[in-house]
């Protein structure tokens, strides 16, 4: 804050993306109907997940309440119990519904964790190392040149090995070997906006360098990272379900949407298409509905919308 | 230039060596492969005989000091499993990956770019939103499930294309190529497509927002008012400033769908490199696991020196070698 | 009709015309076309004994003894054979078997080969030289007469001879051939390498069928054997391709790719007895799954009781475990009816089984009353290891049986694993409650106890496996006279003996036979085998 000559009436220098336009985010998302469908369907989605024992007719990880005689029902046929199963039931006797409503949660908590963490740690070493180049730059993408030829597999081994199974350790598997390619994605664009004026200028100005990169060239260089982000949370789901489905990730008794429909997929051929189709449904609304208002957001927060 | 590409090449020689470190103790702390590859009937001698043929009886970092030395001769070690050289398994699969990945990027290109044009050039349209919407189905459903949908729809029941396996091939400069062969591309077609469907999303996203933001500029705004025919606008001007970050998504999908087409390879049986890799981890062929990495790691390394390459001839503005600031 | 329910006639007629005209089965004399589960790694018959391996080889190579579909033991290159005195075996060639060159089978053939067996330094897995290292000498006499003399009694000599392929003794330079191993038997050139069977080189047999060519990945390509000494094959030619993952193997068959493939999944068998032109056949296998427990060590790494101690060590909670598991349900609703429910650890009527043994009950009332009795009505909390990825529907079964157990008040939690780091951790002893899978390739009780109940003994081969630690002395003492005993009468009455100790005990519990499933185009016949190969000269076209 430059020193002013009148301590009453204080007059800032904002950067430039400070400008005030976070009111008119909200304004633009509730504008389509679309964005408005979207985000309330978002809105469900999460209220399911959080509050998921409260809706779901069975706790799916418990193994006392299961049995196989409850297996592979069609929807709504009713289970022992006396339980109507609505979207059928998988070969352990699990209720389809529960066991989605469930799996949601770790899939969502798996997919959004990593990429939120992969984006900010790879965002940060790209942004780094095309600002201030030179060695650094060199020596950061040779880090990345070796962690993108690294295959997930054997990472997920490793930390399965050595730290044990758990959720925690899927995400850390996830981040490791993600995070590169945010890196190179936000250097190729960091290195076109280096050279344009206003970050010429800001540097004229004095501005400290983390915060030339912080507040000047990192908003203009999040559009191309978003859209690859965006896309990486169904992609980080899908891949935490490879990796459940090949044993390496989280434990069979308690699913994620992923592990069930890797399981699904033995049962496509079988006539036992619930299996398989509702949770690959709900795959497919949840990143959906990710994906609509995350575009939105994304337009509004880019400077350049006119 | 020159010299960048030759400073570039001993960088990734540094890094070569610290994936073989990595991954050579990686696959030592996951297990021992002599549970998996010795039967209970063997006697204890025969047992330790085979212990010590593998050279696992040594202390690990000898086994690794062995392997370097070995490896600066050529020899990057033998199957455990397979009891031929590790490099000579992995070469005998690449053909066969490389041709998938090479029409997966065509399709790529040839698809998801010009679509992508389309869908930002036309954003506020019906098309435009059409064409993004149903871009979110190529990466939201799990791969080996779409493969089984394009197998059960196509070969099962049109019966127009096989459902899995590799075609004839024609052996080229000792090479068994079956891009070369019409049966080889009705065995190459549907896997290609798996491959390349979450690509295609991608790239024609990323091409409709550079588009879309490239539109905004002012020398967009400039050229339009200059009264600048509105396909020369797209060509020369919006083209070749959103090729950068497209390029490099290509450029690193390429390593990608080379490293890792394990779960097409599996569902289409196609014999490639992904495949050998997963059952070679799993059996805790250390070899050949090693072998692959560095192999896919150089790989990695040709591709992102090709792609910053490209970057300085589509950009001016970009300097191959950022000087420090 | 509607324009919908046409429409939908229409597709399910071109569906099942598609289908039906793609379910031409191929003809005699003509290439059959198999879809394989997983990958042979050589052509090697002393490689790797694995049954990929081994089914592959059997195509090309033969051996002096063979076994049927049921695993009884049937002359092949041998005609005869009989146990002259306990260290000395006769076995009686055949005349007129040629080798795939022309080439006649001479006892000189068998030498070189059992020579090589030992002289194999890339073969895994140490099965075969297990086989001949028991031997202190081989020679043949009167023309076609084969003497082996063993070390110590080997009753088993006939049973293992079922894995050892017949090479040419031609594929090597050698002077006179006699089992001297020191002097490298007379061989005066380098021996065969792997490699010279994956390139088909040394790939002389007198097989039905001869390799023409082996793309590791891609596949496996035969021809006839016309020179063949047996029944005249039935096909000219044959393809053999690996698909490991079991539905594209099933659309491979659905969409004509494929005459025949192995290991269909279970759940699928519906779908193809259901869709015109398929059919399948479901062949019990000696294949046991079952539960092993650590009886050894207290407190065990994954079992907690509030008393500190380790519960598997009393029988009572044993016995109270496998009461509370339904094998019956397990087979019918995990595997799809596609395995049998155990009740010992190999089937009933294999030699040295019990003729009538108890049957493991599913009673879980009377489980909660053992647990009761032996001091834990509140159950205790354990966990159930076993393998993701190797034995059909394994990870299934585990959390199946941890649903039973919680029923009876065991808190249970189950952590299926890749194999690769499942078989090294259960060597290292990390499990209390471990899966386990066996076959016996000799197709007799033995061999199960043998390694996986007999009190650990390095130098006699014993209890390799025997991963809990089980050691009771009165089991031992039956078992290892069992071993040396070469009458079949007498040791069948020790095997039984041991086995009725050992399901007393239970330090393992069985819980079912897989059953193995082949499909096939209609027209084709195809007899289904215990040992899970898959032959082509086990298909011939219907008649």
């Amino acid at each position: 804050m430059a020193n002013s000559p009148n301590p009453g009436r204080t007059r800032t220098v904002q950067p430039l993306a400070e400008t005030p336009q976070r009111a008119s985010i909200l304004k633009k998302l509730r504008a389509r109907p679309t964005v408005r469908g979207s985000a309330i369907a978002l809105a469900i989605l999460v209220v399911l997940v959080v509050f998921a024992p409260f809706f779901a007719p069975q706790n799916p990880y418990d193994l006392a309440n299961l049995s196989l005689m409850d297996g592979r029902l069609a929807p709504r046929q009713a289970l022992m119990d006396g339980s109507i199963a609505w979207l059928g039931t998988d070969d352990q006797g699990r209720d389809m519904l529960s066991a989605i409503l469930y799996g949601l949660r770790i899939s969502l908590m798996v997919g959004l964790s990593a990429v939120v963490l992969a984006t900010a740690i790879g965002g940060a070493v790209g942004l780094i190392a095309a600002y201030v180049g030179g060695l650094v730059d060199t020596v950061l993408m040779r880090i990345v040149d070796f962690i993108l030829g690294f295959p997930t597999i054997l990472v997920a081994l490793v930390l399965l090995v050595v730290l044990g199974r758990g959720v925690d350790k899927v995400i850390l598997a996830l981040v490791l070997v993600q995070w590169g390619h945010y890196a190179r994605i936000m250097r190729s664009r960091a290195l076109q906006e280096r050279r344009k004026e206003y970050v010429e200028a800001a540097a004229n100005l004095g501005f400290p360098a983390w915060r030339i990169m912080a507040f000047h060239l990192l908003p203009n260089c999040l559009g191309p990272v978003m859209v690859f982000a965006t896309i990486q949370i169904a992609t980080a789901i899908a891949l935490e379900a490879t990796l459940s489905f090949l044993g390496v990730g989280v434990p069979i008794t308690e699913p994620s949407l992923g592990l069930l429909i890797s399981n699904g997929f033995q049962y496509l051929l079988s006539g036992d298409y619930w299996i398989s189709l509702f949770p690959g449904i709900a795959l497919l609304l949840l990143i959906l509905s990710i994906n609509i208002v995350g575009d939105r957001l994304r337009e509004s927060l880019d400077p350049r919308r006119a | 230039m020159a010299l960048f590409i030759l400073r570039r090449l001993i960088q990734s020689l540094f890094v070569l060596l610290a994936v073989s470190v990595v991954v050579f103790f990686a696959v030592y702390a996951v297990g021992d492969p002599i549970e998996l590859l010795v039967s209970p009937e063997a006697s204890q001698a025969a047992r330790e005989a085979m212990i010590a043929r593998l050279g696992l009886d040594l202390p690990v970092w000898q086994q690794y000091t062995g392997f370097l030395w070995r490896a600066l001769h050529g020899d990057l070690g033998t199957s455990f499993v397979h009891g031929i050289p590790a490099v000579e398994l992995i070469v005998q699969r690449i053909p066969a990956t490389f041709e998938l990945v090479f029409v997966a990027i065509m399709l790529t290109c040839v698809i998801g770019i010009p679509l992508g044009l389309v869908a930002g050039l036309y954003r506020d349209d019906y098309l435009g939103r059409g064409i993004m919407s149903t871009s979110v189905l190529g990466f939201s459903l799990p791969n080996f499930w779409q493969g089984m949908m394009l197998i059960l729809l196509f070969a099962v029941w049109l019966g127009w294309l096989p459902a899995t396996g590799r075609g004839d091939t024609v052996t080229v400069l000792g090479v068994r190529l079956s891009i070369l062969t019409a049966n080889g591309w009705s065995h190459l077609i549907m896997p290609a497509i798996n491959l390349a469907l979450a690509n295609i999303a991608l790239v024609l996203r990323l091409t409709a927002s550079g588009v879309v933001e490239a539109r905004s500029q002012d020398y967009v705004k400039f050229a339009r008012a200059k009264g600048v025919k509105p396909g020369r606008i797209v060509r020369r001007h919006i083209l070749r400033n959103i090729l950068i970050p497209v390029v490099t998504v290509i450029g690193m999908e390429f390593g990608s769908l080379i490293a890792y087409s394990t779960i097409t390879e599996t569902v289409f049986a196609w014999p490639g490199m992904g495949k050998l890799l997963i059952d070679s981890v799993y059996q805790l062929d250390r070899p050949v696991v090693v072998a692959y990495v560095m192999l896919v790691t150089l790989i990695f390394v040709v591709i992102n020196l090709v792609v910053d390459i490209l970057y300085a001839a589509l950009d001016p503005r970009v300097q191959l070698v950022t000087p420090a600031q | 009709m509607s324009a919908k329910v046409y429409l939908r006639s229409a597709l399910l007629a071109c569906t099942l015309a598609a289908s039906a005209a793609q379910a031409q089965a191929p003809a005699a004399g003509s290439t059959l076309k198999i879809g394989l589960s997983s990958e042979p790694t050589s052509m090697d018959p002393h490689y790797h004994q694995a049954t990929p391996n081994d089914a592959m080889t059997s195509h090309m190579f033969e051996t002096l003894v063979g076994q049927n579909a049921k695993m009884d033991l049937i002359p092949r290159l041998a005609t005869a054979w009989k146990a002259v005195d306990d260290t000395t075996w006769e076995f009686t060639l055949r005349d007129g078997a040629k080798f795939s060159n022309g080439q006649p089978f001479t006892a000189q053939d068998v030498i070189f080969t059992f020579c090589r067996v030992m002289n194999n330094e890339q073969s895994i897995g140490g099965s075969y030289p297990a086989i001949v290292q028991k031997f202190a000498n081989v020679e043949a006499r009167d023309g076609n007469k084969l003497i082996i003399k063993t070390l110590k009694p080997y009753p088993l000599l006939p049973n293992d001879l079922t894995r050892t392929g017949m090479l040419w003794s031609g594929i090597v330079e050698h002077g006179p051939i006699t089992f001297d191993l020191k002097n490298k038997c007379g061989v005066t050139g380098p021996w065969p390498t792997v490699a010279d069977f994956n390139n088909g080189r040394d790939v002389i047999g007198t097989g039905p069928y001869t390799l023409k060519s082996y793309v590791k990945g891609t596949g496996i390509e035969l021809t006839r054997n016309d020179a063949y000494w047996g029944d005249k094959p039935a096909w000219q030619a044959v393809k053999l391709i690996p698909v490991p993952a079991a539905g594209p193997r099933l659309t491979g068959l659905l969409a004509g790719d494929f005459d025949l493939i192995e290991n269909p999944a279970a759940r699928d068998v519906k779908r193809i007895s259901e869709t015109p032109g398929f059919g399948h056949v479901i062949t019990p296998s000696v294949r046991v799954v079952y539960f092993q427990f650590d009886v050894a060590r207290s407190p065990s790494p994954t079992v907690k009781a509030a008393d500190g101690k380790n519960p598997l060590q009393d029988v009572r909670v044993r016995r109270a475990i496998s009461m509370a598991i339904d094998r019956k349900t397990i087979a019918a609703r995990i595997m799809d009816g596609a395995a049998t429910p155990a009740n010992q650890f190999l089937p009933d009527g294999m030699f040295g089984t019990l003729p009538h043994p108890p049957e493991l009950k599913y009673d879980p009332e009377g489980a909660k009353q053992l647990l009761a009795e032996a001091g834990y009505p509140n159950g205790f909390e354990l966990a159930i290891s076993s393998t993701n990825d190797r034995y059909i529907n394994d990870a299934q079964i585990s959390q199946a049986v941890a649903q039973y157990l919680s029923r009876v008040g065991i808190k249970t939690t189950v952590d299926a694993m890749t194999r690769s780091v499942y078989f090294p951790k259960r060597a290292k002893r990390e499990f209390s409650f471990a899966m386990g899978g066996w076959s016996s390739e000799t197709g007799e009780a033995s061999s199960f106890l043998q390694y996986w109940v007999s009190r650990f003994d390095k130098e006699h081969g014993l209890g390799t496996s025997n991963y809990g630690g089980y050691d009771n002395p009165e089991f031992d003492a039956v078992f290892k006279r069992a071993l040396v005993t070469v009458d079949p009468a007498e040791r069948e009455k020790l095997l039984q003996q041991s086995l009725t100790l050992a399901l007393a005990d239970l330090p393992s519990i069985p819980l079912h036979f897989e059953s193995s499933i082949w499909a096939f185009k209609k027209g084709l016949v195809y007899e289904g085998r215990a040992d899970q190969y898959t032959l082509a000269m086990s298909a011939k076209p219907a008649k």
